[in-house]
Order: structure tokens, then C-alpha cells, then sequence
């Protein structure tokens, strides 16, 4: 099997699963318990916030743990809106969020809100432009993505969190597929809340963190216990959060040489299958992009059938396609890229890990050129332009 | 997600390509629901099928149907290949996913556009046959917009 599919989720590597595993049979205490049977349950906990603070540069008090992704976006975005209703009710985001952020701010529309949806360029780019005339007197959160998760363009994080700071409006960004991949600093990027997830750099499934900056006044959103300064309700997730940590910190110490030998691959890969497959696209900024984001669509021919080819020759990947999803609608993100409805349905996204060799890239291209080949072969779409070429 | 016989249908396809000089041909669907289907049919003097063959753009589903259609009707004769419903196609590939009906509806009209046409070509009227509504135009149209 070759796995290119880790924007969805990554593997939980030997060296974090040995440091989560005494925390299943052995050190089960609560760790919130005054024995000191717990002791060493909460100092791992207390380990791990450190180490999730140390790779955006934040202070180890201002990260809580979650369940994940989108538990933080909900809360992040929820929390700030209930806070600052007084003050406002119109938040900025971008055409191109996850739907953890997108169908948030769906539903506080449904409830009085009202929600501007910045457009992108054609590589996926927030215009700041756009963003900074979307400002109002009433604006109370602006919430735009580190990164996007399908066609990975990188977004000018900087520049949005100087335009946030210099309006006085809190700025969240979701940065599920950004933390322990590219370099994050919430003081230099003036970010006031940060999403991010466990499972996407191989800590274990059902654990995220959110970040709040020392300041900023949002409530609880899962209401309980005194957990988490009691600002996140529910047992600490002992093995889960334990395993964020170890996560962090070898993402601290190899992001540099991690993400060099990610882009390498994937410049690789991309200059493979735009040179050998004709009528493709890559969709995404060329340099300001994920690591290990590649990303396509490949004209005449639909994604969800690629993607079961490419399965049946042991390859994991995946598309943004609307089969998949169950939706008939192509991704919102390749839509807001500008690109029309049958191309849209042809896409295919890869994404790699260090894990990956050079042998499974070029196995993967030469599958790709006969799939893609193949399908053409019996579109009538492809026919159609043959007979318009002739 | 899909059974062993569309998995079957779309890893072998039965009837992919085009027929030249065919007695009717239609292309149903367009790009925005990502499925586009086309099907060409050879009729004999006699109003039987001959021979039918398809081409399709479109998800797993789509394929399979497309395939199980033309099986489906070749060898019956035209008032035959109209009982050729969405429903049969779908019993043939022992059921799809709800979310996939869809393809199967392409697929009964992807048989009825090839018969219409086949239709207008010989200036006949064929009992029970509507004009279909889904057709390429659509597609066509929208794209220039």
C-alpha cells in the first residue's frame, strides 16, 4: 500500500505511541485527582501543553486540549461571537474554510449574525484588499486559515493578523493543517486563537488544542467540570493529549528537515505529472503551499472513479470530489479558485509524509498516466475535444 | 460502498466506444452534477437493437450504470428497450447507494436520447417515448455562458 492521503490523517508513529502507551493499563489515574497515584498522569499532561505552547510560541497556559479540530473551530468562533454580541455581530472569514469553520458561521447567521465570506485569487489566496474593506465598526472576529486543507495554499497569516490587531478585532485561524508542518508564531502573526489537531501530525485521533491568547476573554464551551482552568469541561484525555505532546515536539525539532524533504518529493511529483499528463492542472499557489500538498485536476475525466483505480492498485488518495462527500456539488474550494464544474470534478489531491520514497511517487505517476488514460478513453468529453483538435 | 456487480461493471465495462454512423445517439447530463453519459445504438430494419455502446463521464456509478444499460438492451427491440428503467438497471447491479440513484435515471435517459434520436432521424414516432429533457444542449449552453 502507498498512503498519500495524510492531510486526511497520518499515522500514529513508534516513537509517539511508546510514550502514550503507560497511559492505558498503568498510569490510568484521573488525572485531575489529589492522590498521587496521579501525579505523574498530570505532569505528563502538564509535558504536553509545554511542548504543543513551544511550537507556535505561545505560553504553556494559554493551550486547552479538545477533542480535535473541529471542536476548537466551534468553540473559538461560538464563544467569540456570544462574547462580543454587544459589540457586534459581523465576522469576516474567507470562501475557502474547512466546513468546521464554514458551517459555524452558518449556523450564527441562523441566529442574527451576519458573515462575510472573503473571496480568493485563482491560487486560493485571501484578498487582503477585500478583507481590510470587509472591516466594520461592528466586525468582532476575522477567522481565515493557516493553510487550506484541500488545495494547500498557505495564507498571508501575517499580514491578516497586522490588519486584525491594527482594528482591534480578534483573529482566529484554523491551523489544523498548518501546526508542526510550517513554521507558526502567534506573537509575530498576532494570532489571538489557534485550532489545531493531533491526527494530522501523528499524535492519535480525538485530540486537538486551542489556543487563547492571555487576554482574551471567551467562554466555556463544553460546560462541566473545572478541567482546563475550567474553560474545557471533561476528563483530561490522558493517552490522547500525551501523544499531541510527543507529537509537538518532534515536529518542533523536524519541521525544518521534515518539510525540506516533504517539498522535494512533492515538487517531484508535481513536475512529474504536469509534464507527462497532458490537459493537468495544479491547483494551489506554487510556492506558497504545504509541504506536502499536490494537488490536481485532470481534465475529461471525474475524480471518484480515479480514486478507485488508484485504490485497486494500492494507493490511498483522495479528491475533494462531490461523490465521495455524497454531495453533487464539486469542492467550494475549487469553485472559489474560479475553476468551472467539469473541471472541477477531476481532482485529486495528494498528500505526503516523510514516510514517502521516491520509488512510491514514481509507481504512483505511472499508475496515474494509465488511469488517467483509460478514463479518457471513454469520455465523451475527451472525445468531443479530439474531434474539435481534428 | 458499491456491490461486486457494479465494482465488476466499472472495472470491465462491457460496450465502451463509440458506433460510427449510428442509428440514434444521445448524451444526457451535464457537468455540474459532475455525470455525462452517452450512448450510441445500431438498430436493424427489423426496429431491433444490434449493437449499443457507451461512453461516460462521471463516478463509479455512473460507469456501471452506463455499462449495465447497454447490456441491457442490446438484442431487444425498441418498445423493449424502453421498459429498460432506472429501477432495472439498478436491480441488475444488485442496488446502488442512495446517493447514487442518480446515475441510473442517467442511465434510462441516456437510452431514451439515443432512441429519440434515432426517431427524428427516420421521421417516426415511437409510442411512449418523451423527448428527453436532460440532454448535452444544456451542458453546451452553459458553458458558453
Amino acid at each position: 500500500m502507498i498512503y498519500l492521503d495524510n492531510a486526511a490523517t497520518t499515522r500514529v508513529t513508534e516513537e509517539v505511541f511508546e510514550q502514550i502507551k503507560p497511559y492505558f493499563c498503568e498510569q490510568y489515574a484521573n488525572p485531575s485527582a489529589i492522590y498521587s497515584f496521579a501525579g505523574k498522569a498530570m505532569s505528563a499532561v502538564d509535558e504536553a501543553r509545554k511542548n504543543a505552547a513551544e511550537l507556535i510560541g505561545a505560553e504553556t497556559n494559554e493551550i486547552y486540549f479538545t477533542a480535535g479540530g473541529s471542536e476548537s473551530d466551534n468553540w473559538a468562533i461560538k464563544a467569540a461571537a456570544e462574547i462580543n454580541k454587544d459589540k457586534g455581530k459581523h465576522i469576516i472569514t474567507s470562501t475557502i474554510e474547512h466546513h468546521a469553520v464554514l458551517h459555524t458561521c452558518q449556523y450564527l447567521e441562523k441566529q442574527g449574525y451576519e458573515v462575510t465570506y472573503v473571496n480568493v485569487d485563482e491560487n486560493g489566496v485571501v484578498r487582503l484588499d477585500e478583507l481590510e474593506k470587509a472591516i466594520r465598526p461592528d466586525t468582532i472576529l476575522i477567522t481565515i486559515m493557516t493553510a487550506n486543507n484541500e488545495i494547500g495554499t498557505i495564507q498571508p497569516i501575517v499580514e491578516i493578523g497586522a490588519l486584525a490587531k491594527k482594528h482591534g478585532i480578534l483573529f482566529h485561524t484554523d491551523a489544523v493543517q498548518a501546526y508542526g508542518h510550517i513554521p507558526i508564531d502567534v506573537n509575530e502573526m498576532n494570532i489571538d486563537m489557534l485550532s489545531a489537531s493531533g491526527h494530522k501530525l501523528n499524535a492519535p485521533k480525538g485530540v486537538g488544542i486551542m489556543y487563547i491568547r492571555k487576554g482574551v476573554r471567551i467562554g466555556s464551551f463544553i460546560h462541566g467540570g473545572a478541567q482546563e482552568r475550567s474553560r474545557r469541561a471533561g476528563t483530561l484525555n490522558t493517552a490522547g493529549i500525551v501523544g499531541f505532546g510527543a507529537a509537538a515536539k518532534i515536529a518542533k525539532e523536524k519541521l525544518e528537515e521534515n518539510a525540506k524533504k516533504e517539498t522535494e518529493l512533492r515538487d517531484y511529483l508535481i513536475k512529474r505529472v504536469i509534464d507527462e499528463i497532458p490537459y493537468t492542472r495544479l491547483n494551489g499557489d506554487a510556492v506558497k503551499r504545504l509541504p506536502n500538498n499536490a494537488h490536481f485536476c485532470f481534465r475529461f475525466i471525474e475524480g471518484e472513479s480515479l480514486l478507485i483505480l488508484l485504490d485497486q492498485n494500492g494507493i490511498c488518495a483522495s479528491s475533494g470530489s462531490a461523490c465521495t462527500s455524497g454531495s453533487l456539488d464539486p469542492s467550494h474550494v475549487l469553485l472559489a479558485i474560479g475553476l468551472p464544474h467539469e473541471i472541477a470534478h477531476g481532482s485529486l489531491r495528494l498528500t505526503l509524509s516523510v514516510e514517502n520514497t521516491k520509488d512510491e511517487i514514481d509507481f504512483t505517476v505511472e499508475k496515474l498516466k494509465e488511469i488517467v488514460a483509460r478514463l479518457r478513453s471513454m469520455s465523451p468529453l475527451y472525445e468531443d475535444f479530439v474531434k474539435k483538435q481534428a | 460502498m458499491y456491490s461486486e456487480k457494479v465494482m465488476d461493471h466499472f472495472n470491465n465495462p462491457r460496450n465502451v466506444g463509440e458506433i460510427e454512423n449510428p442509428s440514434g445517439v444521445g448524451t444526457v447530463g451535464n457537468a455540474k452534477c459532475g455525470d455525462i453519459m452517452r450512448m450510441y445504438l445500431d438498430i436493424d430494419d427489423n426496429g431491433i437493437i444490434r449493437e449499443a455502446k457507451f461512453k461516460t463521464f462521471g463516478c463509479g456509478a455512473a460507469v456501471a450504470t452506463s455499462s449495465m444499460a447497454t447490456e441491457l438492451v442490446k438484442g431487444k427491440t425498441i418498445q423493449e428497450a424502453l421498459q429498460v428503467t432506472n429501477k432495472a438497471v439498478m436491480e441488475a447491479l444488485d442496488g446502488l447507494p442512495p446517493v447514487k440513484v442518480h446515475c441510473s435515471l442517467l442511465a434510462e435517459e441516456a437510452i431514451h436520447a439515443a432512441l429519440w434520436d434515432y426517431a427524428e432521424k427516420n421521421n417516426i414516432k415511437i409510442e411512449g417515448l418523451q423527448k428527453p429533457v436532460n440532454d448535452i444542449e444544456e451542458r453546451l449552453e452553459e458553458e458558453e455562458q
